[in-house]
């Protein structure tokens, strides 16, 4: 067993403090530095958890935003004709979908994820932000499967990434970031208002249309071009495709106002949060 | 000595009948747009409060075990849970000086995916063990669950008693500065238990500072050095482990008298509330007893139920335990394979026990309605205390003397001198 600390020394203790919640607080990140472990561990169970017992395993992480792309690639690229930046349209949508997808499946998981976890939230502490958190870092492991596909399909159609493809990283921090910012807000609406289940499909399908995915962001009018890249999905995918198949100019100006919103969703969303975990309990 | 654990005018209040789930955000809207009218009208409705914890003040010293007692609803998880930060006060103190783990539920976090040597990383981590704790403990927690065959399988194939074997032994490792434990030790086969609760010793023993709520007085009076009575979310009592259970057993008990009705519609509770008790009545059914049960004599429980939907259920218990907690006699309907076809509305069951084998004394009586899928519709432990007579009727030509007495199947033997 540990050596337990001897009376002499028990001043020396770390001492919790508890107090009736009062409005906003700080954000500990020292306590989050301590619970890093945990955090970890609770990635790790649902990426373990995520395939089993299905028949397709990870596979699911492939097939799925290839099916996507192969019925996009039909019907927007052959029949309507939408314009793609001059590169082969099934690229053009692929380099767009598994982004969009890992975005979309991190917002959902994450923005239930405490009503999910309810029994554990009920029945141990821990920093609840761990909990979204969690799942949105999860699902990275899907992203970098369905990357290994694009990369098959570059060579196939001879397309050779530029430099830009090192800010790779950085636009999965973004997208990553996106999520967990949007989703703190309705994660922690989602305690108190079950709603929120019901508005996910909805607000993702809404989402994804004013998403440059299916389409280039040049088709959208000059003037619409402000209020567009304030959805900060836009200005990613639009990083994305240029990181990967060098379409498109660099999208400078649309990331930095995407990091901009970015990150005022994300800071407003760990204080909302921080404010609002205290009740959590009671009302889960 | 210094206090490890300092709690000053703690409380916890709850709007009743504080049911969230349902809240949509339709009703908020609607609840923010008449608010305003309403105030207007000066007539704001207001649920009313219930406080599940007021007045709380207590130090503990390190290395103190100390016991929470009280009957169910008097407040003890609402102060584990607040000591264990999850549930926030609404007002008051506590600081807490050094590690707490805590124990509110056994196998917290546990995956039926994944397998045991998974749920143990799984679990300690949840309990706050660090990854290089668990490494070295791991050998050791498989030990003590008795396991060690099944490690790499999923847990979803363990069965109920091995899940808790392994969910308590990941619990039994931690090496926290203050243990909180709530009422874990009810579960597991006797041996289990036994082999629980000198564990529980050894942390003690150590200098670790326990609090530890429990119903089973036998498992308080062994392990803890002090003991805190609480009754409607008060500190009614606290000292010495044996003057404050006396006073627990002798204070809170309450024996109803046989072939009365028991109302039960507000004994507190647990499950779903699907189908429930509202009230009980038992007899022996002997005139010669006025109605009490007398040792090895029969004893009847009628209940009536009331039920939402036309149901079937195939579990139905009375059980019997002693004023320490341990259950003696579990009549239960699953035994028999029996079914109890429930129509909606008020139904009446009754429950047969041919021969009470109990010594004369006071007896809990708990209720449970469920299903064999493990859900609970309801459950009442206590659900009321009877009490058992002795029998001054002779037997086998004499009258037994002193405590009355329990017969069991036995013979005698003589025995030549060497063995």
């Amino acid at each position: 067993m540990r050596p337990l600390v001897s009376p002499a020394n028990i001043a020396a203790l770390p001492v919790t403090r508890i107090r009736p919640p009062s409005g906003w607080t700080s954000l500990n990140h020292r306590e989050l530095w301590n619970y890093r472990e945990l955090l970890y561990f609770l990635v790790w169970r649902d990426i373990k958890v995520r395939y089993r017992q299905t028949a397709l395993g990870a596979t699911w992480a492939i097939v799925q935003p290839f099916l996507t792309m192969a019925v996009f690639s039909v019907f927007f690229g052959a029949l309507v004709g939408v314009p793609s930046d001059g590169v082969p349209y099934p690229v053009f949508a692929y380099v767009a979908l598994v982004p969009w997808m890992y975005f979309a499946a991190a917002l959902t998981q994450a923005s239930t994820s405490l009503v999910d976890h309810s029994r554990l939230v009920t029945k141990v502490y821990f920093p609840r932000v761990l909990v979204p958190a969690a799942a949105v870092a999860a699902g990275l492991v899907d992203l970098a499967i369905a990357f290994l596909v694009l990369a098959g399909m570059l060579l196939y159609y001879g397309i050779v990434p530029t430099a830009a493809v090192l800010t790779l990283p950085f636009l999965v921090i973004l997208t990553s970031a996106a999520a967990l910012g949007a989703s703190l807000w309705l994660a922690a609406l989602n305690a108190r208002y079950r709603d929120v289940r019901h508005l996910m499909p909805f607000l993702i399908q809404l989402w994804l249309f004013l998403t440059p995915v299916a389409y280039p962001s040049s088709v959208v009018p000059d003037r619409w071009r402000p209020v567009y890249a304030m959805n900060p999905m836009a200005g990613i995918i639009e990083g994305f495709r240029w990181a990967l198949v060098g379409s498109g100019e660099r999208p400078g100006v649309p990331l930095a106002v995407s990091v901009a919103v970015i990150l005022t969703v994300l800071v407003g969303g760990l204080f909302y949060f921080r404010r609002t975990e205290r009740s959590f309990v009671d009302v889960l | 000595m210094k206090a490890v654990i300092a709690v000053g005018d703690l409380g916890k209040r709850y709007r009743v009948g504080q049911r969230r789930r349902h809240v949509t955000l339709r009703d908020a809207m609607v609840a923010a747009a008449s608010a305003p009218l309403e105030r207007l009208r000066g007539a704001r409705r207001q649920a009313p409060w219930i406080w599940a914890l007021r007045h709380a003040s207590f130090e503990v010293m390190q290395g103190e075990v100390l016991g929470l007692i009280g009957r169910n609803g008097a407040g003890k998880s609402t102060l584990l849970k607040i000591l264990s930060r999850v549930v926030e006060p609404t007002e008051g103190r506590a600081d807490i000086r050094g590690r707490i783990a805590s124990l509110l539920e056994v196998g917290t976090g546990f995956h039926p995916e994944l397998t045991g040597r998974e749920n143990i990383y799984l679990n300690g981590a949840i309990l706050g063990m660090r990854k290089a704790e668990i490494d070295r403990t791991f050998d050791e927690i498989l030990a003590f669950a008795e396991t060690e065959r099944f490690v790499d399988t999923p847990v979803k194939h363990y069965s109920s008693g091995m899940y808790t074997r392994l969910a308590f032994a990941v619990a039994a490792h931690l090496e926290p500065d203050i243990l909180i434990v709530d009422e874990v030790l009810a579960v597991g086969d006797g041996a289990f238990q036994r082999k629980c609760l000198g564990r529980m010793h050894h942390v003690a023993r150590d200098g670790r500072t326990v609090l530890f709520v429990s119903h089973n007085m036998d498992a308080v009076r062994r392990l803890c050095s002090r003991v805190m009575l609480l009754r409607d979310g008060q500190l009614v009592a606290d000292g010495e482990p044996g003057t404050v259970i006396a006073r627990y057993l002798a204070q809170e008990s309450t024996q109803s008298p046989p072939d009365e009705w028991i109302p039960l519609a507000a004994t507190s509770r647990r499950g779903t509330g699907e189908a429930r008790f509202v009230a009980a009545r038992y007899s022996s059914l002997e005139t010669g007893f006025a109605g009490y049960a007398h040792s090895d004599g029969p004893l009847t429980f009628f209940v009536t139920i009331e039920s939402d939907i036309a149901r079937t259920v195939d579990s139905m218990a009375v059980k019997l335990s002693s004023p320490s907690g341990v259950t003696l006699i579990n009549a239960e309907m699953m035994a028999l394979g029996q079914t109890l076809g429930l129509k909606p509305g008020t139904n009446r069951a009754r429950i047969a026990i041919r021969q009470v084998h109990l010594t004369p004394g006071t007896y809990d009586v708990g209720l449970w309605l469920g299903d064999s899928h493990g859900r609970t519709f309801d459950h009442l432990d206590p659900a009321f205390s009877i009490d058992v007579v002795d029998d001054p009727l002779p037997r086998f030509g004499v009258t037994p003397k002193g405590n009355g007495f329990v017969p069991c199947c036995f013979q005698v033997f003589q025995d030549d001198g060497v063995a």
